[in-house]
């Protein structure tokens, strides 16, 4: 895999994403917003409805995170911010790609053939940030700009953050319809005979 | 001694435990690092060890999803209190999901809203012990969501017995691939019954990863299944490599003439807890990480 490595700030264009290759590595400056499970129901219903989401996504990026946050007088200070296990949104995710436009997804293990449809369709990229890693990621987010859906809970709420080269990340799914965890999952599966015949199974 | 010894004890060890990783941890990641022939992977393990030293240094969480807490709480039949520990677990960890801070991990799910300190019905669970002696001991033991939605628990046949186990547990490790944020330690607990299983394989992540099985045939099974589940490929993060898990736990119970239970509880790598003993006369020795 011939790696490169590509800094991008947001807004991001469809070309910036188009010629990104799976195993790149792109570190984002600019703004990120986060979205989890019940942020992505609630985006759902709105824009099925044909309403508009208090934050504009075109050229944006979404990341899959609830964050740890510590109010200091009237700002909130951003303590862990590593991402969450993305799949839970694939129900969501190809339809949340074409009606916000947004252009880079950043989560942890993978999505599946949908999202991997959509981002072919609409020109989007899926990138995985190392999990657990919250410390590292709070580094690299210098400022929470606003927070909405508070009701939702601070894991769930919809965080604005002000990023300076927010990364590495990893791209797993392309715009051009690979995945590079379908690669990796048909690989561990093609070694199941030989896992199961090291336990005596057959 | 008062109840605040209990209190400030378990709010210590809720911080220790969120912060910084036991030593056995640490090390059974660095020599994954040392070892990872796949670039990727080991980028990943680089990443991991780099976050794992910065939340050390500036007292952070070390992942932002600090997990649900629960309480392993084992009381001596002399230590001098036994009235009011639960409420006393549940201010300590209010304060340090405000100190900390922790995540507002808690979801009402009747309501739907989260009760935000962490506390809440059944929340923080504690399992209670009682053993004849004069001291408490006290583990924290929070546990993130991303390898816990991955854990699984199967009535199977005792036709098939260890072989039914292991197909079992190779199984739910491919299909858990990335998702629990390997590399993962991998509990395994057969017997008993549906809550006694669950309960050994939980309860055997919180063996030390350089603590070696004392039952010979348990520490053998051990060693085959982290080899049979390494050769899967998976890899730190699911992205490649040879580290799909640092270690592999067994425990059992006595088991039915008619059932095989088996439960397989995933732990990611950031595999958080903290253990101190209370003595009588109220003095405190932390046993997973050095205080002071």
């Amino acid at each position: 895999m011939d790696v490169a490595v590509y800094k991008l700030r947001t807004p991001i264009s469809e070309e910036d994403v188009r010629r990104l290759q799976l195993g790149d590595v792109i570190y984002i400056s600019g703004i990120m917003v986060t979205a989890r499970d019940s942020a992505h129901r609630r985006a759902m219903e709105i824009l099925r409805a044909g309403g508009s989401l208090p934050v504009d996504l075109r050229g944006g990026v979404l990341y899959h995170c609830g964050p740890v946050v510590k109010k200091v007088g009237e700002e909130w200070r951003v303590v862990a911010a590593g991402p969450t296990t993305s799949i839970r949104m694939e129900p969501f995710e190809a339809e949340f790609i074409k009606l916000t436009g947004v252009r880079v997804i950043v989560g942890k293990g993978g999505m599946g053939a949908d999202t991997t449809r959509a981002c072919k369709e609409y020109g989007a990229v899926y990138t995985v940030f190392t999990g657990g890693c919250g410390a590292l990621a709070a580094n690299a987010i210098k400022h929470v700009q606003r927070v909405e859906w508070f009701d939702l809970g601070v894991p769930e709420a919809l965080w604005v953050f002000e990023v300076e080269e927010f990364g590495p990340l990893v791209v797993t799914i392309d715009a051009h319809g690979n995945n590079f965890h379908e690669r990796i999952s048909a690989e561990a599966e093609r070694r199941k005979a030989q896992v199961y015949e090291m336990l005596g199974l057959e | 001694m008062s109840i605040q010894v209990i209190e400030e004890t378990a709010f210590n060890l809720l911080k220790l435990a969120a912060t910084i990783l036991p030593p056995d941890v640490k090390e059974a990641l660095r020599r994954a690092y040392e070892t990872e022939t796949s670039e990727m992977g080991k980028a990943q393990l680089e990443a991991i060890l780099e976050n794992v030293r910065v939340a050390e240094e500036r007292q952070l969480p070390i992942c932002q999803d600090t997990g649900v807490i629960s309480f392993y709480v084992r009381i001596g039949s002399d230590f001098p209190i036994r009235k009011g520990i639960y409420e006393a677990l549940v201010r300590a960890t209010k304060r340090a999901t405000k100190e900390v801070p922790l995540r507002p991990n808690a979801v009402d799910p009747i309501q739907e809203r989260n009760t935000g300190d962490n506390t809440g019905r059944h929340i923080p669970y504690v399992h209670w012990e009682i053993f004849d002696g004069d001291y408490m001991e006290l583990i924290a033991f929070p546990k993130g969501v991303g390898s816990e939605n991955m854990c699984k628990l199967a009535m199977l046949s005792p036709a098939h017995r260890l072989k039914g186990l292991k197909k079992f547990v190779i199984d739910t490790i491919l299909e858990a691939g990335g998702k629990p944020c390997p590399p993962v330690i991998v509990g395994v607990a057969f017997g008993g019954g549906l809550d006694i299983a669950a309960e050994l394989a939980k309860r055997t992540l919180l063996r030390p990863l350089d603590r070696p099985n004392p039952v010979p045939e348990l520490a053998k099974l051990e060693e085959e299944l982290l080899k049979a589940i390494n050769e899967t490929g998976i890899g730190p993060m699911g992205l490649g490599g040879r580290w799909t898990a640092l270690r592999v736990h067994v425990d059992y119970a006595c088991r039915h003439p008619g059932g095989y239970p088996v439960a397989v509880a995933i732990q990611c790598w950031a595999a958080r807890r903290a253990a101190a003993r209370i003595n009588a006369d109220g003095s405190v020795e932390y046993l997973t990480h050095k205080v002071g």
